[in-house]
């Protein structure tokens, strides 16, 4: 045998520690909401509309001689950042001003540029998004983001309360609703958040307790993951909405391999002794705690190495990521499986075996295909 | 163990089918003679690659709506005077076109008239206080939504004609929904001038100045200010900075045959002109008319030049001098080529790469997936000894299927869609981890090394299947709501999970039943 983290099977009393864990995630969300609402989140320029202008000087350029020389243009909210450690790359950015069409804005920076002698300056990059289109993308990504969690609300129910007619009702009704509200003109993140927490208390009632424990993981993550950005000061993009839905994706990934083993070993009960799901649970979580550890080393490091070499664009987007996947294994085993304790018991989740299939359920590791 | 034969054939046909399809991709192959012999698939570079830029634009369909109001007001104009019924002064107001009927007895044969000629009209009348009738006409909806997608169609088919003309290598052009129009044009060294070109309505149009009237009294109706463009180059603001011209042109620049760039005497780029026939006429005739007054050729509502026509013009041939440089005449020259736009287009969102940032960012990205994956290459053998190593020819494996999806489904590589590579690395060797922690603690439990190896495939496999169909979901709703960057973010993952499903559950038990088939499992060092 190879080297191996945990030599034997380990026996740590993860849902014993839950209340520290609860308390830990209680406290992180609390503080990422204050910081998002407090703070509010930064849009970037694919959301907000406006221009970002990346520029490469010839020799290195202080800021406040860039500053100095676009002053006279009046750009609204202009700000000024260096960008890799050259001292010659500068990002540009500020909102589109009153009465400059899209077109105009090259032009007028190039010809103010030129005013800084001997130093000239080239556009390497530049992005300019009209306020309409900042916001069709933002109502995009927020949809996006709703329907993404939906379809694997219905997925979860399937596959592990066998529950999929339920689900998809209560999908196709959710979905229709968000249709509705678009005609009544409520606003994208009005209508995403009823609908999200609509979603929850659907699923509540319901009892589908696997897809409420992944969703709370799943905003869990998302809401630590934005307040986190928000604290270092990063802005929004397309780009780290696209981690964000990775590290969902991810996350649920995490989630669902232990939801599997509670699954298997809830399965290998004998009717008339179950244990008590907490026991269940603990098991379950210290049966994989070796795969958790493992893939989280390997995601770290491949995020790491995007992080530290990947460049400007991508290293937002590592970032987020890095977070992401710490934070979604932190709510993996403290959030997520606990929670299943919190709101059913062992009982409730068996799903009687047919008696012709009992046998293949009766001891952990020898089974088929479910 | 057993292994039977397909599934080996099935492998194999994966490996070279993948290994051909992915060679072409590989940047040392780029010239060499085996590509003839190899499949004509390449993986594309996204603009954020090779640089370049990426354009929408909106249409102002309802401007075309409301020229072709106008022109439908000219029409029963005319019609109606060939029956005699005089109506007057058709003009927009508001969405609606306003034309009077100066007798109201005639409103019975105009009505008739409406309705049998121009039955995309509908129309509301109301008594006028000089003895007519008001009309005001407007589109039917299918109709005018007709209209809105002819100019639309028309401004794609003009802009694409435009762009051919410019000369950029593969340029893609589509519309998107609300009149949209996205634009991609890979590798553009000269963005400033692709705006331009781009962005022009084109409206060329010869009006008559009106030297009679004094401009700072108020003007008569039918005339109107015209600004003059100005010296660029030189900076000077030119005498008279607007003319007093006849609101309606004489003639328009949909007769241009053909325009090319040329010099003047004086060695100054202009725009020379040539009409089809029924232009040259009209614009001889014009001409002919009007000797020793001025003519000022006006293009998207600035007057270029006003010379004085010195005699009948005939021949077909004008020429637009104002102050160009070489570029803007050649510029122009397109731009009239291919006709105007029938509608005004703004720009909603620009993004433009240059060339040598994106061969920065693709050598940066290349470098972290490369680094990425020597990484996780290390971590598993260290971890899971010989098996380790089979993890890492699985990821290899993994890699070149994803290079060769991707080249097959002719995708585009973008930033984040390194990212996704590399992301694709990380969590493909979750798989591995999945099924080699479940034979360790197979193991552990005291089973046979074979039974571990069965027990442990059958179980993880399950896991892995249910924890990356729902990443998969993630992925298409990201590949359906993203545009550009991010749908290649997603095709790259979406490639990347399937194909790390096949070498993990399907490839490596086989190959792990080939190993083990030697001497019973004896070998197993995991």
């Amino acid at each position: 045998m190879g080297f191996s983290l945990f030599r034997k099977e380990t026996n740590i009393d993860f849902v014993g520690i839950r209340r520290y864990g609860y308390l830990l995630s209680g406290i992180l969300i609390a503080l990422c909401l204050f910081t998002v609402l407090f703070s509010g989140i930064r849009y970037g320029v694919d959301f907000a509309g406006g221009a970002a202008v990346q520029l490469q000087f010839e020799r290195p350029i202080g800021d406040e001689t860039i500053k100095n020389t676009l002053k006279g243009l009046n750009l609204p909210g202009l700000a000024v950042q260096q960008y890799g450690d050259s001292g010659r790359d500068y990002l540009l950015r500020f909102s589109t001003p009153q009465g400059l069409a899209n077109e105009e804005i090259r032009s007028v920076v190039t010809t103010a540029l030129q005013g800084i002698e001997g130093n000239s300056a080239v556009i390497q990059r530049l992005e300019t998004v009209g306020p309409k289109v900042g916001a069709d993308l933002r109502n995009a990504a927020l949809e996006a983001i709703f329907y993404a969690l939906l379809l694997i609300t219905v997925y979860i129910s399937g596959r592990f309360e066998q529950r999929w007619m339920t689900a998809c009702i209560m999908a196709a009704i959710l979905g229709a609703a968000m249709y509705a509200m678009g005609f009544i003109g409520l606003s994208m993140p009005l209508r995403v958040c009823a609908c999200l927490a609509v979603t929850l208390a659907v699923c509540g009632w319901l009892r589908l307790n696997f897809a409420l424990g992944a969703i709370i993981g799943l905003l869990h993550d998302v809401v630590v993951t934005v307040g986190l950005l928000t604290a270092m000061g990063k802005e929004f993009d397309l780009n780290i909405i696209a981690a964000l839905l990775t590290l969902v994706g991810y996350s649920l990934n995490d989630t669902i391999i232990i939801y599997d083993r509670i699954r298997e070993n809830l399965r290998a009960q004998d009717p008339k002794n179950i244990m008590p799901l907490g026991k269940i649970i603990n098991i379950s979580v210290n049966q994989t705690l070796a795969r958790t550890v493992m893939t989280s080393v390997t995601t770290l490091a491949a995020c790491l190495s995007l992080f530290i070499l990947g460049g400007g664009v991508i290293h937002d987007f590592a970032l987020t990521m890095l977070i992401g996947v710490i934070v979604g294994t932190f709510s993996t085993i403290f959030v997520c499986s606990p929670i299943l304790m919190q709101l059913g018991s062992s009982e409730q989740y068996m799903i009687p075996v047919n008696a012709d299939h009992k046998d293949k359920y009766e001891r952990p590791g020898e089974h088929g295909v479910v | 163990m057993k292994v039977s034969s397909w599934r080996i054939a099935v492998i194999l046909l994966a490996l070279i089918g993948s290994i051909l399809y992915a060679l072409p991709s590989l940047p040392g192959f780029a010239d060499s003679p085996l590509l003839k012999l190899l499949p004509n698939a390449k993986i594309n570079l996204g603009l954020d690659l090779k640089g370049g830029m990426h354009l929408t634009l909106g249409v102002d369909v309802e401007k075309a709506v409301d020229n072709a109001l106008l022109q439908t007001g000219q029409e029963v104009r005319l019609e109606a005077a060939d029956k005699g019924i005089l109506v007057l002064r058709p003009k927009l107001v508001g969405r609606r076109v306003e034309f009077l009927l100066a007798k109201r007895d005639q409103k019975d044969a105009l009505d008739e008239l409406l309705q049998s000629r121009f039955p995309a009209m509908t129309v509301t009348t109301e008594d006028n206080a000089a003895g007519g009738i008001r009309y005001l006409g407007e589109y039917t909806s299918a109709y005018a939504d007709n209209v809105r997608d002819m100019a639309l169609n028309q401004v794609v088919r003009t802009l694409r004609n435009r762009i051919d003309q410019f000369g950029v290598a593969e340029p893609d052009i589509r519309k998107q929904a609300d009149y949209r129009i996205q634009i991609q044009l890979p590798g553009l060294s000269d963005p400033e001038r692709a705006i331009q070109l781009v962005g022009q309505t084109a409206q060329l149009t010869f009006h008559l100045v009106r030297d009679d009237i004094d401009p700072s009294v108020p003007l008569p109706p039918g005339v109107a200010m015209f600004p003059m463009v100005l010296d660029k180059a030189s900076g000077a603001v030119s005498k008279t900075q607007s003319l007093p011209l006849d609101r309606d042109p004489l003639m328009t620049g949909e007769d241009v045959a053909d325009a090319r760039p040329a010099f003047d005497n004086n060695n100054r780029a202009q725009v020379s002109l040539n009409f089809n026939g029924r232009g040259a006429a009209t614009f001889e005739r014009i001409t002919g008319e009007h000797v020793k007054k001025r003519m000022a050729i006006v293009l998207d509502g600035k007057i270029y030049t006003a010379p004085v026509i010195q005699d009948r013009i005939a021949g077909g041939r004008a020429s637009i001098t104002g102050y160009f440089t070489t570029a803007e005449a050649q510029d122009l020259a397109i731009v009239l080529r291919a006709g105007s736009l029938p509608a005004p287009v703004s720009i909603l969102e620009e993004r433009s790469v240059g060339p040598s940032l994106g061969k920065e960012s693709i050598e940066k990205g290349l470098m972290a997936a490369m680094v990425g994956a020597l990484a996780v290459a290390v971590i598993m053998p260290l971890y899971y000894s010989l098996a380790g190593v089979l993890a890492d020819v699985m990821l290899i494996f993994t890699m070149t299927l994803l290079m060769a999806g991707l080249a097959a489904f002719g995708a585009t590589l973008t930033l984040p869609g390194i990212a996704g590579i590399v992301l694709t690395i990380g969590m493909s060797v979750d798989a591995n981890v999945l099924i080699f922690e479940r034979i360790r603690e197979e193991l552990r439990r005291g089973a046979a090394a074979l039974d571990a190896i069965a027990a442990g495939f059958d179980r993880a496999s399950i896991s892995i299947m249910d924890s990356n169909i729902t990443t998969l979901i993630a992925a298409a709703i990201l590949y359906q709501f993203g545009s550009g960057p991010v749908r290649g973010f997603a095709v790259t993952l979406t490639l990347g999970i399937i194909a790390s499903m096949f070498t993990a559950i399907f490839v490596s038990r086989v190959v792990f039943s080939l190993w083990m088939s030697k001497n019973d499992g004896k070998s197993l060092s995991i």
